[in-house]
């Protein structure tokens, strides 16, 4: 696997990186927890359930516990709303050391009733933290109760920061939002014939407004978007999703637990998508569009693919002759984004060197193994030390990540492209592309490097 | 924009909306990164480190280093010790820093780890040290944890050796590593021999190399941390951040403890060089008077830039009484007052400042952002200074903004460049002046748009 002399490399880390080889049947070790004491880049089971519910626009979110999980989550995504801006104030019990004495669920009540008497919210989620486990709040009942008390519904999340990793807290949302689904006034999902063929989109937050683009293509391809989980949603539709066709969905580490649960309970078969690089998208519009059957809906996307690729093709081509030859390491949350990055950095010209994931699931890592090159290493929940060593053996021209990993690659003299919750404009779709391309161009060939 | 917030009051007393705050832990890490080759390490679930370290490093744009206990429901069942234990023989076998600083989190606090037993109980490499500090979230905010984090370091290693070194201790509170510098700097003028403790210059604004350093070249010296007994005195600036530590040292090592405002604007700024003079000695040079000389000779230029603007602030408790006593004195009026940390010596305080300067204002801590936009409806003031959340409400009512403070997530440099000393003063004046005078540009009509202002 990785040479072991003195790597600087922990051992009980060494079946978590991979070097990559098709002959060999190594297994890569994923989906487990982290190891005590490293610096691992993962969050907790909390931060997952509030990334995935947070950009439900018009829903109140109340965090139960100390400030903090309020404080480091609040309006943390850049999820864009087209209408309410509830989702971006922070809400929440504050717990004080009397709380954790006597219990906080008085406090949680009282804060329910207030958000009441100021507002007339229609859905409130209310996020376990780790501390309400510990001090025993009943926070079901709460929720209960106070759904009794106002007539609304009050959801529980059971995200208790230390039951898991961030792929529980996917879950925990998931099974949020099916309560929320199957609500008193549940619309039931009668598959009439006459019923028009439509979608749920799951797993597109909308940042930098990404899912305006994407909704545009299902649009123009004449299908109908029946609710978005959950980047600029609202509460109602996310309420009506039961009677959906089909759901497609795109960030695969958060959604699918949900898609599963959607399929058994109302019957809705999922589709995997994605929308970043020209590839991914070619093929999932293309595979929404013969789901349908319908020859005019397939025509017409077979127009828009051609369109759209002509009208970008040529930028891209201009870009990628300024990248052809770099490197990339890639270090991103979930297995699907990694897939498609590949991809993407190929068409530009560009090797993937490194390619590791957070919370990447075994399919998703085998199927990095069939794509990437021999010798790329692959890992997984790694950490600074690795992620600096693997940058500089490979030779890597750009890191991409998220937050905590940009000033790393900046220090290393590399360049780095946040594909994460910091991105600023969008990546997916054709545009996407395009920005992805020149942003890559921006910060591969920026005169700065010359100065380190 | 963020204008979700109704003119009418209604009670609230359960919940807290937009909080001017975050949780001890954070605080704990920052100061712990202020010690040289200290790695933080956070005893709790993994995402508190995980937030913990984005916050840090979107304020400061560098990377920060924490490990993390990572609980799981087991150690939360049977307590984390086994987890601290694995934690700290792995921490010194791959990231091998010359001394672990543990801070404990709401979780681990409220499952009873007795961290003094835990990290007696475990074995540490010959010549490594481990410390800990107790920073439960639900007490305090940050600043809590910043102190609390300091108490910690001189609990476990400052001695009075009584072998006397004849230098001042200066704990500088919560501020940017510019402010750290910039403070140094005034003592380095004055001849003084002094630790700073903790001092995060030239560990998180480290220098681009081109190499990625684990630990940076700067921070507190486990050495210096150990004779802080042995100083002639310690200087606390901002009695939320570094009081308590002050006092530890006193308690401990009989080092007398004075407490100090931040030196923001020119009072306290005179205040703590005046003390340093004092308890040293040491004249104040004549370039120092200069720098003072010129923040005056501004002050009187630009006077009728913000003279009799109404300035809302909000932010650490530290940097509010000071800010709120330097806008006074350029004859501002610091209408309202907010800070997330409770602390019933801070609404005195900024109270007694605002009654003697006759300003009908209203004070806050524990308070959140929401409290602070409403009294804004109710009456609106000319200018906004905190950290970046204030600027959804400066956006809903329309009122310039000026970022001071923590956190800044949405701008760069402000970590580099102190508002301290009298220096930071003169980039405070200019950052207020700016802010009222592009305001003023962009809102009047043509023929109003004049060139010299």
């Amino acid at each position: 696997m990785v040479d072991r002399a003195n790597d600087g490399i922990l051992e009980e880390r060494r079946t978590s990186i991979f070097c990559n080889s098709k002959q060999s049947g190594c297994e890569l070790k994923c989906e487990k927890d982290s190891l005590a004491g490293s610096v691992s880049q993962r969050a907790c089971v909390y931060c997952g359930a509030r990334v995935v519910l947070n950009p439900i626009t018009d829903a109140f979110h109340i965090v139960h516990g100390p400030i903090g999980c309020a404080s480091y989550t609040w309006d943390i995504r850049g999820s864009l709303t087209s209408g309410p801006e509830t989702f971006r104030n922070s809400f929440s019990t504050d717990l004080r050391e009397d709380d954790i004495i006597f219990g906080g669920e008085k406090k949680l009540e009282k804060a329910i009733d207030e958000i009441c008497a100021q507002y007339s919210p229609k859905v409130i989620f209310i996020y376990a933290t780790c501390i309400v486990g510990v001090i025993g709040d009943d926070i079901e009942a709460v929720c209960k109760n106070a759904e009794a008390r106002h007539g609304i519904r009050v959801i529980p999340v059971k995200s208790s920061g230390f039951a898991g990793n961030k792929s529980m807290g996917y879950k925990a949302a998931g099974k949020a939002l099916m309560k929320l689904m199957d609500g008193p006034k549940q619309i039931k999902n009668e598959k009439e014939d006459n019923k028009n063929f439509n979608i749920n989109f799951l797993g597109d937050f909308n940042l930098a407004g990404e899912i305006w683009i994407t909704t545009g293509y299902l649009k123009q391809m004449g299908i109908e978007i029946n609710a978005r989980f959950t980047g600029d949603s609202r509460c109602e539709e996310i309420m009506k999703a039961p009677e959906a066709s089909l759901n497609i969905v795109q960030c695969a580490g958060s959604m699918t637990s949900l898609a599963k649960e959607m399929e058994e309970k109302y019957g809705i078969p999922y589709i995997k998508v994605s929308f970043f690089g020209l590839e991914d998208i070619r093929h999932s519009l293309m595979s929404i569009a013969e789901y349908t059957k319908d020859p005019d809906i397939i025509e017409r996307t077979e127009k828009l693919i051609f369109i759209e690729e002509l009208k970008v093709q040529a930028e891209l081509r201009k870009y990628s002759s300024r990248l052809e030859g770099k490197k990339a390491a890639i270090y991103v949350g979930g297995g699907f984004k990694a897939i498609s990055l590949i991809k993407q950095f190929a068409d530009l010209g560009i090797r993937t060197v490194m390619v590791g994931t957070q919370t990447g699931r075994k399919d998703e890592y085998d199927i990095i193994r069939e794509i990437a090159e021999e010798g790329t290493v692959i890992l997984d929940d790694t950490n600074p030390a690795e992620l600096e060593k693997f940058i500089k053996e490979k030779g890597a021209d750009i890191l991409v990540g998220g937050v905590k990993e940009r000033p790393l690659a900046y220090k290393l003299g590399v360049a780095f492209c946040d594909h994460n919750h910091e991105r600023k404009h969008p990546l997916c779709g054709y545009e996407g592309a395009v920005n992805f391309a020149k942003e890559i161009d921006m910060t591969i060939n920026s005169p700065v490097w010359r100065y380190v | 924009m963020l204008d979700y917030t109704p003119k009418e009051y209604s009670k609230r007393e359960a919940l807290s909306i937009n909080p001017a705050k975050t949780c001890q832990p954070v605080g704990a890490m920052y100061a712990a990164l202020g010690v040289n080759k200290c790695l933080p390490h956070s005893h709790g679930s993994q995402g508190c480190c995980s937030f913990h370290r984005m916050f840090l490093t979107r304020n400061f744009r560098d990377p920060i280093m924490a490990s993390t206990s990572s609980f799981t429901e087991g150690s939360a069942v049977f307590g984390g010790g086994s987890n601290l234990k694995t934690s700290i023989k792995n921490v010194f076998s791959i990231y091998n820093p010359d001394i672990l600083a543990v801070h404990t989190t709401c979780l681990s606090e409220t499952i009873g780890d007795d961290m003094n037993s835990l990290i007696s109980g475990t074995q540490i490499p010959d010549g490594k040290i481990v410390i800990h500090a107790n920073t439960p979230s639900y007490q305090g905010s940050h600043i809590t944890g910043f102190s609390n984090m300091v108490k910690g370091f001189i609990k476990y290693l400052a001695a009075n050796t009584k072998t006397p070194n004849g230098k001042l201790n200066v704990i500088p509170g919560f501020v940017n590593p510019a402010d750290m510098r910039e403070i140094k700097r005034l003592l380095k003028a004055m001849g003084v021999p002094f630790t700073m403790f903790p001092d995060t210059s030239g560990v998180i604004d480290a220098p681009m190399t081109g190499k990625f350093e684990m630990y940076p070249a700067g921070g507190t010296k486990v050495d210096d941390i150990k004779d802080l007994g042995n100083s002639e005195a310690t200087l606390a600036l901002g009695s939320f951040a570094s009081a308590e530590g002050a006092y530890d040292l006193e308690k401990k090592c009989k080092v007398p403890a004075k407490i100090l405002k931040t030196p923001i604007g020119v009072k306290a700024t005179d205040d703590f060089l005046m003390a340093v003079a004092k308890l040293t000695g040491k004249e104040i040079p004549a370039e120092i008077e200069e720098e003072r000389g010129q923040v005056v000779d501004i002050m009187v230029d630009c006077h009728y830039h913000y003279h009799g603007k109404k300035v809302a602030l909000f932010g650490d408790p530290d940097l509010l009484l000071a800010l709120t006593e330097f806008t006074i004195s350029m004859g501002m009026i610091p209408k309202y007052v907010v800070t997330g940390t409770p602390g019933d010596s801070f609404e005195k305080e900024i109270k007694a400042m605002m009654e003697e300067a006759g300003i009908d204002g209203k004070v806050k801590a524990l308070g959140d952002l929401f409290t602070l936009q409403q009294w804004m409806k109710e009456e609106p003031v000319d200018l906004l200074m905190g950290g970046t959340h204030g600027k959804y409400i400066a956006r809903a009512e329309d009122v310039p903004f000026v970022r001071i403070g923590f956190p800044i997530l949405d701008r760069s440099v402000h970590s580099y460049m102190p508002i301290t000393g009298y220096k930071g003063a003169l980039r405070i004046i200019e950052l207020i002046s700016n802010a009222l005078l592009d305001r003023q540009e962009r809102d009047c009509a043509d023929e109003d748009l004049e060139l010299i202002m």
